[in-house]
C-alpha cells in the first residue's frame, strides 16, 4: 500500500499545483533555430549577470515560434518569439484576435548564408547565376527556356571545376531557404535571362500574377537527384557532405565559422562571406534576424525587459561581442534598436 | 526348404533416407538461419555501442589548467566596502579580465612564450564559463577577495579537442577559432605541469551551456529531469496500472463493454508518442494551465503513454497465476478481494514490477512527446530539489542527445555520445533491476 499512499499524495500535488496560479519567474523564449545558438549566448551570459534566472530558450522554427507567440497574453504563453524572416500579416491578425495586440520588433543582427564543399576539394567561384543554372529545373539556354541538361559544374560555367553537380539546400520548412530562393534562385534567374522568358509566357490576368507566375516558375528545382532538400539541420548538411566529398552545401555564416577545417566556402560574385562583407552588404546573401516580444508581459513577467535590453546591448550585439564572435553580422543600427527597446515601442502595421 | 532371402532393408537409423536427410538438413538450415540473425544483430549491436564509446568516453575527461589567479580588490570591489550588493556591479566580463591578467601573468612568471602568439590569442585558450564560475564564487565568499587562490579552469574545446586528437595542427591551420600557435603554447603549458585531465563530474552535475563554451556543458539538469520525471511516472503509472488491471482481470464482467476498453487499450499502446505531446500540450498546458517546459507536465504526457504499456504487462502477469490459487482461498471462505490482494497479487508482483520497469525504461528513453510541450529547450536553472521543483523548468536525458547533435561545434558531438553513455548506463540499471527482481521472486508453478 505503499504505492497507493505515494501516488494520492502525488495526486494532490498536482491538484494543489493545478489550482494555484503558478507565478512564472523566468522568461520564456521560443521560435527559429538560427537564432537558438544566439540567444542562448545571451540567456546564459544574463544568467551569470543578473539576479533573474536565466530564460528557458527552445528551438522549432520561426513561424512554429510567432504562432506560439500568438497563442495568448498570460503566464503559460511565451514572451518572446526569435525569428529568421520577418513576422507576417497572418501572424499579426492571429496575434491580434487572441489579445496580443502590442509586439515589439526587434532587429538584432544579420545573418549570411554561405556555399561550402569539403576542404579537400576544389574552389568554388559562384555567381547567382552559376547556381541557377546549375540547380533550376529550366534554364534558359539559346533564347528559349529547356529542361536543365547540366552534368558538372563545368557544363555550367567553363571556369567552374569540372565536377558533378550535387548541392544539399535547405528543405522548404527552413528560413534560410526562403533566402536561398529569393537572394540566389531569383536572383540568377533574372541575371541568366530566364526570367524574363518565364515572363513572356506567364498566364495571369495582370503584370502582378504574370510576375508572380515567373518567379514560381525560378523556384522549381530539378527534380533528379542533383538538388537535395536538406529537411535538419546543419549538421546533417554537413554529414551528407563527409559522405559525398564531391557535393556543395548551404550553410549558415555561424556554422561555417564553426567548421572551417572541414568546409571551403565559395565565393559569391567573387566576394568572400564574412562579418565584414556581408555588414558592407557587398556579399549578397544575408538576411535580418529579429525577435518579438510581447509587450504585455513587460513588467509581468520579472527580467525580460532586462533580457532584451541586455541582447541589444553592445556588450552582447555590438560588433565586438561575443554574438558577433559567434558569427552574427552586427546592425549598423543598433543604436536605434536599443533606443526602441528602452522607450518599448511596439511595432506599426507592416508596410 | 524354403528359399527366403532376407530383403535388404530400405531405410535405417544408421542410413537415412532421402526424406530424413532433406528434414535434417532443413533442420540445420534453420539453426544457422538463427544463429546468422542473432549474430546479425549483435554485430549491428556491437557497431553500434563501439561508435557511441569511441565518440563518448573522452567527455568524461576535459583538459583544465591550474594556476593562481590574484582577486584584485580594485577590480572585483571597486567600492572597497565588500557589499554584496556593490560587487555584483561587477559583471563577468570585469572577473574575465581578472582572469586574463593572472593567466597573461602565469605564463610570464613561467617562462612560457609562443613566437607570434598574442596575448589576445593567448588568453583565448581558456574557457568563457572561467569568469561566472569566479563570480558565483566571490559574491559567495567575498572574503576572497585581495587573496590569490588556486583555480582549475577549462581549456576551450578546441584545446580540449587537440589532446582528444579532434584537433590537430594541420586542421588549425584551416581553422577559425584557433591557431597552430595556441597549440604550441598548450603544448609548453602541459610540459610544465600546468595542464591535466581531471575526471569531469561538471558533466554530470553542471548545467547546459551556450553554443560558444561547449566544454562547460553538463548534464545535471537533464539528470534531475528525468528523474523528477520517472518518480512521477512510477507513482501514476504503476498504482493506476495495477489497478485498473486487477479491475479488469478479477472483477470486471465479460461484455461488450470491457471487450470495448480490452480493445483500445492495446490501441494505446500502438500510438506513436508524439500523439501523446500533441493532447499533453491541449489539456494540460492550454487547458490546465499547468507551466511549459516543467517536468510535470512531461511526466503526465509520459504517464499516459506508458500506461497501456503496464496494464498489459500487469494483466498477463495476473493471468499467469494458476486458477487453483483462487479457487483454494475462495473455497476456504476468502473474499474475493482477499483472494486478490492476499494471494493472486503477490504472486504476480514479479511480472507486474518486470512490466512496469521496462515502461518506464521506455519513458526514460523518449523525446517526440516532449517536444511539443517546452522541454527541448535551453535551461541553465536547476530545477528546485523538492517537489515543487517538478513545477520548474527542466530537460530530460534523451532531449539533452538530441539538443546537442544540433549544434554547431564539433565538441558537443563528443558530448552527445557522452550523454547517450549516461543514458545507457540508467536503462541498464533499469534493465538489470527487472531481471534481479523476476529471478528473486520468481516462483513456478
Amino acid at each position: 500500500m505503499f504505492f497507493l499512499k505515494l501516488s494520492v499524495s502525488s495526486i494532490a500535488m498536482t491538484a494543489i499545483a493545478a489550482t494555484s496560479a503558478v507565478a512564472r519567474d523566468q522568461v520564456q523564449v521560443t521560435g527559429s533555430s538560427t537564432v537558438l545558438p544566439y540567444a542562448t549566448i545571451v540567456a546564459e551570459a544574463f544568467g551569470e549577470n543578473f539576479d533573474f534566472p536565466s530564460p528557458v530558450v527552445e528551438g522549432g522554427g520561426s513561424g512554429a515560434g510567432r504562432k506560439k507567440l500568438c497563442e495568448g497574453v498570460g503566464e503559460n504563453t511565451v514572451d518572446i518569439a526569435n525569428s529568421s524572416s520577418r513576422i507576417s500579416q497572418s501572424d499579426i491578425d492571429l496575434c491580434a484576435t487572441n489579445g496580443v495586440t502590442e509586439i515589439m520588433e526587434v532587429r538584432f543582427g544579420y545573418d549570411g548564408i554561405v556555399f561550402a564543399s569539403a576542404a579537400a576539394g576544389p574552389e568554388f567561384a559562384l555567381t547567382p547565376a552559376d547556381i541557377y543554372n546549375a540547380l533550376a529545373a529550366s534554364v534558359a539556354k539559346d533564347g528559349a527556356i529547356a529542361a536543365n541538361a547540366a552534368t558538372t559544374w563545368a557544363d555550367v560555367n567553363a571556369s567552374l571545376p569540372a565536377q558533378d553537380i550535387l548541392a544539399f539546400v535547405p528543405g522548404t520548412k527552413h528560413g534560410t531557404r526562403e533566402v536561398f530562393d529569393t537572394k540566389v534562385i531569383i536572383q540568377g534567374c533574372k541575371d541568366s535571362g530566364a526570367y524574363d522568358l518565364f515572363l513572356a509566357s506567364a498566364e495571369g490576368a495582370d503584370d502582378g500574377e504574370k510576375e508572380d507566375a515567373a518567379e514560381a516558375s525560378c523556384m522549381e528545382l530539378r527534380t533528379d537527384g542533383r538538388s537535395v532538400d536538406i529537411d535538419g539541420d546543419y549538421t546533417e548538411t554537413l554529414a551528407r557532405l563527409d559522405a559525398d566529398p564531391t557535393a556543395v552545401g548551404v550553410f549558415g555564416l555561424s556554422f561555417y565559422q564553426n567548421n572551417t577545417d572541414k568546409l571551403r566556402v565559395a565565393t559569391m560574385n567573387g566576394v568572400v562571406p564574412s562579418t565584414e562583407s556581408i555588414a558592407s552588404g557587398e556579399y549578397p546573401v544575408s538576411r535580418p534576424l529579429f525577435f518579438y516580444v510581447k509587450k504585455a508581459h513587460i513588467g509581468v513577467i520579472p527580467g525580460l525587459k532586462e533580457y532584451i535590453e541586455f541582447f541589444v546591448s553592445d556588450d552582447m550585439a555590438g560588433p565586438d561581442g561575443p554574438l558577433a564572435e559567434y558569427g552574427l553580422v552586427s546592425d549598423p543600427e543598433l543604436a536605434a534598436t536599443q533606443a526602441m527597446v528602452a522607450a518599448e515601442t511596439p511595432m506599426g502595421p507592416l508596410e | 526348404m524354403t528359399d527366403t532371402a532376407t530383403p535388404t532393408p530400405t531405410e535405417s537409423l544408421l542410413r537415412p533416407s532421402r526424406l530424413m536427410s532433406r528434414r535434417n538438413a532443413a533442420e540445420r538450415r534453420f539453426r544457422l538461419y538463427g544463429i546468422t540473425a542473432i549474430a546479425i544483430s549483435l554485430l549491428v549491436l556491437a557497431i553500434m555501442l563501439f561508435t557511441i564509446l569511441r565518440d563518448g568516453v573522452s567527455a568524461f575527461r576535459q583538459t583544465s589548467v591550474t594556476f593562481p589567479v590574484v582577486l584584485t580588490a580594485e577590480a572585483l570591489d571597486p567600492s572597497g566596502s565588500l557589499d554584496a550588493a556593490a560587487m555584483a556591479k561587477v559583471t563577468t566580463i570585469g572577473y574575465g579580465k581578472v582572469i586574463d591578467s593572472s593567466f597573461l601573468a602565469f605564463l610570464q612568471a613561467e617562462g612560457l612564450a609562443v613566437d607570434g602568439l598574442s596575448d589576445k590569442d593567448a588568453r583565448a585558450i581558456l574557457s568563457k564559463e572561467a569568469a561566472g564560475q569566479l563570480r558565483a564564487q566571490v559574491l559567495a565568499e567575498p572574503a576572497l577577495v585581495g587573496q590569490t587562490i588556486t583555480m582549475t579552469i577549462w581549456t576551450n574545446a578546441r584545446i580540449d579537442g587537440y589532446f582528444k586528437g579532434r584537433v590537430t595542427m594541420e586542421s588549425a591551420e584551416r581553422d577559425g577559432n584557433v591557431s597552430p600557435e595556441q597549440l604550441q603554447l598548450a603544448d609548453l603549458l602541459a610540459e610544465n605541469g600546468a595542464l591535466s585531465r581531471p575526471f569531469n563530474w561538471q558533466f554530470l552535475t553542471g548545467p547546459d551551456a551556450s553554443d560558444q563554451r561547449p566544454e562547460a556543458a553538463g548534464l545535471g539538469i537533464s539528470i534531475i529531469g528525468s528523474i523528477f520525471m520517472m518518480i512521477i511516472v512510477a507513482l501514476l503509472c504503476v498504482p493506476i496500472g495495477v489497478a485498473a488491471s486487477i479491475y479488469l482481470e478479477e472483477f470486471a464482467p465479460k461484455n461488450r463493454w470491457t471487450d470495448l476498453i480490452e480493445v483500445n487499450i492495446s490501441n494505446l499502446a500502438a500510438v506513436p508518442s508524439i500523439v501523446y505531446g500533441i493532447l499533453g500540450l491541449a489539456v494540460f498546458i492550454n487547458f490546465a494551465g499547468f507551466p511549459q517546459s516543467s517536468s510535470l507536465v512531461g511526466a503526465l504526457v509520459l504517464t499516459l503513454m506508458t500506461l497501456p504499456t503496464i496494464i498489459i504487462a500487469t494483466r498477463s502477469a495476473i493471468r499467469a497465476v494458476p486458477p487453483s490459487i483462487r479457487d483454494a482461498a475462495l473455497g476456504i471462505g476468502a473474499s474475493k478481494m482477499q483472494t486478490v490482494f492476499h494471494h493472486v497479487l503477490p504472486l504476480a508482483m514479479p511480472g507486474i514490477l518486470t512490466g512496469a520497469i521496462l515502461g518506464l525504461a521506455t519513458a526514460l528513453g523518449e523525446t517526440a512527446p516532449l517536444l511539443l510541450i517546452g522541454m527541448v529547450a535551453f535551461v541553465d536553472n536547476y530545477p528546485s530539489l523538492s517537489a515543487a521543483g517538478a513545477l520548474d523548468p527542466a530537460t530530460a536525458l534523451p532531449v539533452q542527445v538530441y539538443g546537442w547533435a544540433q549544434r554547431s561545434d564539433p565538441a558537443f558531438i563528443e558530448r552527445s555520445s557522452g550523454a547517450i553513455i549516461v543514458l545507457l548506463i540508467f536503462l541498464v540499471i533499469m534493465n538489470a533491476a527487472a531481471i534481479l527482481l523476476r529471478r528473486r521472486f520468481e516462483r513456478r508453478w
